[in-house]
């Protein structure tokens, strides 16, 4: 059994002192923690191994073994809290929508779909790893909501339920209503330029009159719908665009359509040499196929930001006034009201303390481990994890007042922003397009005095010829190929605009905690003192720990039989204390913990990230606990050098810690104690400069220095706002990835300007030739078709694969047969 | 050539058919998700041909796998 290659569920390095393992197709494999062992073991134990066959990579670590227990979820079985986001129908059934954290692939969507499938009193789950949302109908009679959550826990994955959010809906309508379209203008276009074939054979080998009277009737019915119903929404853009007087590339193809089909209704029923039904359904659909593909590319992108509404629990306990506790729904809650926070559960609206002192956990919004600790009169934040103690706390602002809230519109707002590109693109566009009409009322007239009978299919055709449909095309089929391939090497793109801005960045500007560290405190070194041993001293404080919720707790963690520890209590900014086996031990700042045996601390151990563990005779061992560097960052950041890129530290940490992990990634710039304030000034001082910065964290950083940024990254692992908030996430906290995902966008910058050179190139030839008369409307038609065709086939290049650096997770049955 | 009075309106009908079927489609999501059903495909025949294996050797009636 080998270490090597990382844990077989998470991929991530295996600690020297764990040896834990899953039997997959009778081999052993190593995993690193109980919680990886846990989910793994769920995972075979109900033959859904082939799992790890597909999947593109190695899931995320569970988050802690908690989140497969029922009682975790037990308040959502609550008929309150169910009328929120449960829906019953006729028969009694329930039905709702769960948001999942940790879907990112579609094999990860078939394993829960399998693996619940066959539950009894679950009749359907559907899972969309696109989206992000699991759509349950159940009978409560036989299951408990409860059950199917931590069903969906213990594989590894989060879900949370989600309040039935105006956005999804119509985000959904919006697709469902396109594809309906989309539809319909494609079998019109196919069957007009059918019967269109056999008017053009009818043209050249003679056909009788009424059978050409016949094929124009049916051609105006197939694409009577085409135009009338399909082609609504360009129609109703042009309009708009009249209406404001600016001139939008919907009005020519409005222009176009419409007078090829009156002109067409008119001749099939007055008499007249051709007919262009086809031509405009053809038209029309190329159109159509445009804007799909950029508002799928939208609506993927605008999926993330749904993580807010994770942020709030369920329920929350109010005081009434007498002093007794109702536990209402969240949404309920007022300002003015007082709520009762337990330790261990969320704040659930933003408030001020009104009685209890305890320390908060308020990485969810800034990324700093360190608990921050609140009396009387302090701030809490909606979000953040009260530790210690119960507090009263009295809220202040709720539901949209909340600074998640606000934060989450300042960036809902910068996400409706579309990208640069197509901004720029739209400008020209609009130049373009008052070039073309008038050019073609020009045309018109010219014909008209010259051979009337042609100026109409000559205008008809400039129209046609010079529409920028490629041109419409050009950037979004690349931008969604590149985000594909982007997503494919671990980077989710969850803003449009930042694949281009990612291909143009110069400086990457990098937070230290949670980004360069793993955000949390891991076990550095342990050190037995006094002749003691050290493994037993590593137990005591495994056992010892246990009982504490603080974030220094997690790194004793210590998996197997650990003695057991009686009458432990916890010293608030002090440490824990218990007796093991009939001896009573401290475990905590060294100060505090030589008031055990009565001597002072020692000179090595007073500073610095040192926990003591002594017991009344005297210090036992010492352990330095600190955030340790991610693997792949000095990788990460010597790659990102030979690309030529400035990178350097900015971080609200101490000097100390900051100076040494640039010293060992090799940074030179590195500035520590800043203030969200100092990182937006850095930023805008190098963006005088003339810089391109890539900001990496995984707090939140703040919405200004994120709005700052040109382009903004978020590790997976970080807080929720934060993912919502960057341009885009970096999956399995791999910051290698970084490297290799500016290489693709910059080569999707490349394949877009290709893509408008090649788009503006035929309409700028086409143009003239147009206006002598020389294309016909049938061959505009397709020479449009064809350009679109080309653009998509060279946005589709993108989407293979050019080099393969890292080698793929190997499949089992390879395993198996080979040895290690 | 009168056939094409019957044989286009046939035609027609089938297209309005092949409409209406696309828009129950839409309706009853079937394009809401596009990927993991390829998987289904790939998983499900491996996971049913494993399981199969597993409950033939878990028999205890010494088949020889």
């Amino acid at each position: 059994m080998s270490n090597t290659g990382g844990c077989f569920h998470c991929g991530e390095p295996i600690p020297a002192d764990i040896h834990l393992s899953v039997t997959v197709d009778e081999a052993e494999q190593p995993v690193c923690c109980l919680g990886c062992q846990a989910v793994a073991s769920t995972i075979v134990g109900a033959g859904l191994d082939a799992f790890y066959q597909f999947r593109p990579e190695p899931t995320g670590r569970p988050e802690d073994i908690a989140q497969g227990e029922p009682g975790r979820y037990l308040s959502f079985d609550e008929p309150r809290v169910q009328q929120e986001f449960v829906h019953r129908d006729g028969d009694g059934r329930c039905e709702t929508s769960l948001l999942v954290e940790g879907l990112y692939c579609a094999a990860c969507g078939w394993l829960i779909e399998r693996s619940l499938a066959d539950a009894p009193g679950v009749e359907e789950i559907r899972v969309n790893p696109a989206t992000g949302r699991a759509l349950l109908r159940w009978d409560p009679e036989q299951i408990r909501l409860s059950r199917v959550m931590a069903h969906m826990g213990r594989l590894g994955y989060k879900p949370h339920p989600v309040l039935p959010e105006a956005t999804d809906s119509h985000a959904v309508r919006e697709r469902r209503s396109a594809l309906r379209r989309l539809i319909v203008a494609g079998l019109g276009m196919m069957q007009a330029m059918m019967f269109a074939v056999g008017l053009y054979f009818g043209q050249y080998q003679g056909m009788d009159e009424e059978y050409v009277q016949f094929l124009r009737l049916v051609s105006m019915l197939v694409a009577t719908p085409v135009v009338l119903y399909a082609g609504l929404p360009i129609f109703l853009g042009a309009i708009r665009d009249l209406r404001n007087l600016r001139p939008g590339m919907d009005v020519p193809v409005s222009l176009a359509i419409g007078t090829g089909y009156g002109a067409s209704v008119w001749i099939t029923f007055m008499g007249g040499p051709e007919i262009y039904f086809d031509s405009i359904s053809m038209f029309t659909f190329f159109l159509l196929v445009a804007r799909y593909v950029e508002m799928a590319a939208r609506h993927r992108a605008n999926a993330t930001s749904d993580a807010l509404a994770r942020l709030v629990p369920a329920t929350a306990l109010r005081l009434r006034d007498d002093g007794s506790e109702e536990e209402v729904p969240s949404r309920d809650l007022q300002p003015g009201d007082r709520v009762l926070i337990r330790p261990g559960t969320t704040i659930p609206a933003d408030g001020v303390v009104l009685r209890g002192y305890s320390s908060v956990d308020e990485s969810m919004l800034t990324g700093e481990s360190d608990p921050r600790v609140r009396g009387v009169g302090g701030k809490v934040v909606g979000g953040s994890l009260n530790i210690d103690d119960s507090l009263e706390v009295r809220i202040e602002k709720v539901g949209q007042e909340t600074m998640a809230s606000h934060i989450g519109r300042l960036l809902r707002r910068a996400q409706a922003e579309r990208p640069s590109l197509a901004r720029l693109a739209d400008t020209v566009g609009r130049w373009f397009v008052t070039v073309v009409l008038i050019a073609s009322a020009t045309v018109f007239a010219i014909w008209w005095q010259v051979n009337p009978a042609l100026a109409f299919p000559i205008t008809l055709a400039m129209l046609i010829a010079t529409c920028p449909c490629a041109l419409s095309l050009a950037t979004p089929t690349a931008l969604a190929a590149g985000t594909n391939r982007l997503a494919g090497d671990g980077l989710l793109i969850t803003r449009a605009d930042a694949v281009e801005t990612l291909a143009r960045v110069t400086h990457v500007v990098l937070d230290k905690t949670g980004t360069l560290t793993e955000g949390r405190l891991s076990l550095l070194e342990s050190r037995a003192l006094a002749e003691r041993d050290g493994a037993d001293a590593r137990r005591i404080a495994a056992t010892l720990e246990q009982h504490s919720e603080h974030p220094i707790a997690r790194a004793f963690r210590l998996d197997g039989t650990l003695p057991a520890a009686e009458s432990v209590s916890v010293t608030r900014g002090a440490g824990v204390e218990g007796e093991v086996n009939g001896r009573v031990y401290r475990l905590g700042r060294p100060d505090w913990v030589t008031g055990l045996s009565g001597g002072n601390a020692l000179d090595d151990f007073s500073q610095g990230p040192w926990v003591l563990l002594g017991d009344t005779d005297g210090p036992i061992a010492a352990f330095r606990v600190a955030d340790r560097l991610r693997p792949d960052a000095l990788d990460a950041v010597a790659t990102l050098h030979a690309r030529g890129i400035q990178v350097e530290i900015a971080s609200g940490d101490a000097p100390e810690p900051v100076r040494e992990a640039a010293r060992l990634l090799g940074i030179d710039q590195w500035r520590a104690r800043m203030t969200p304030e100092d990182k937006l000034a850095r930023l805008h001082h190098l963006q005088d400069q003339g810089a391109v910065v890539l900001m990496v964290g995984d707090g939140i950083n703040d919405a200004p220095v994120l709005a700052g940024a040109n382009v903004s990254a978020a590790l997976n692992e970080g807080t929720a706002l934060a993912q919502t908030s960057a341009g885009m996430i970096l999956l399995g906290g791999q910051l290698g990835r970084l490297a290799r995902g500016l290489d693709t966008a910059r080569r999707t910058l490349r394949v877009i300007r290709q893509n408008l050179a090649l788009s503006a190139a035929y309409n700028a030839s086409m143009l003239p030739l147009a206006a002598m008369g020389f294309v016909p409307p049938w061959l505009a038609a397709i020479g449009m078709t064809l350009s679109s065709v080309v653009v998509v086939m060279n946005a589709r290049r993108l989407a293979r694969p050019v080099r393969r650096p890292e080698p793929r997770p190997t499949p089992l049955h390879a395993l198996a047969g080979g040895s290690t | 050539m009168t056939i094409v009075y019957i044989s286009i309106p046939i035609s027609l009908i089938l297209v309005a058919l092949g409409v209406w079927a696309f828009f129950w489609a839409v309706r009853s999501g079937q394009y809401d998700d596009l990927d993991t059903p390829a998987y289904s495909v790939l998983l499900d025949e491996e996971t049913d041909r494993k399981n199969r294996k597993k409950r033939k050797g878990g028999d205890g009636s010494g088949t020889g796998e």
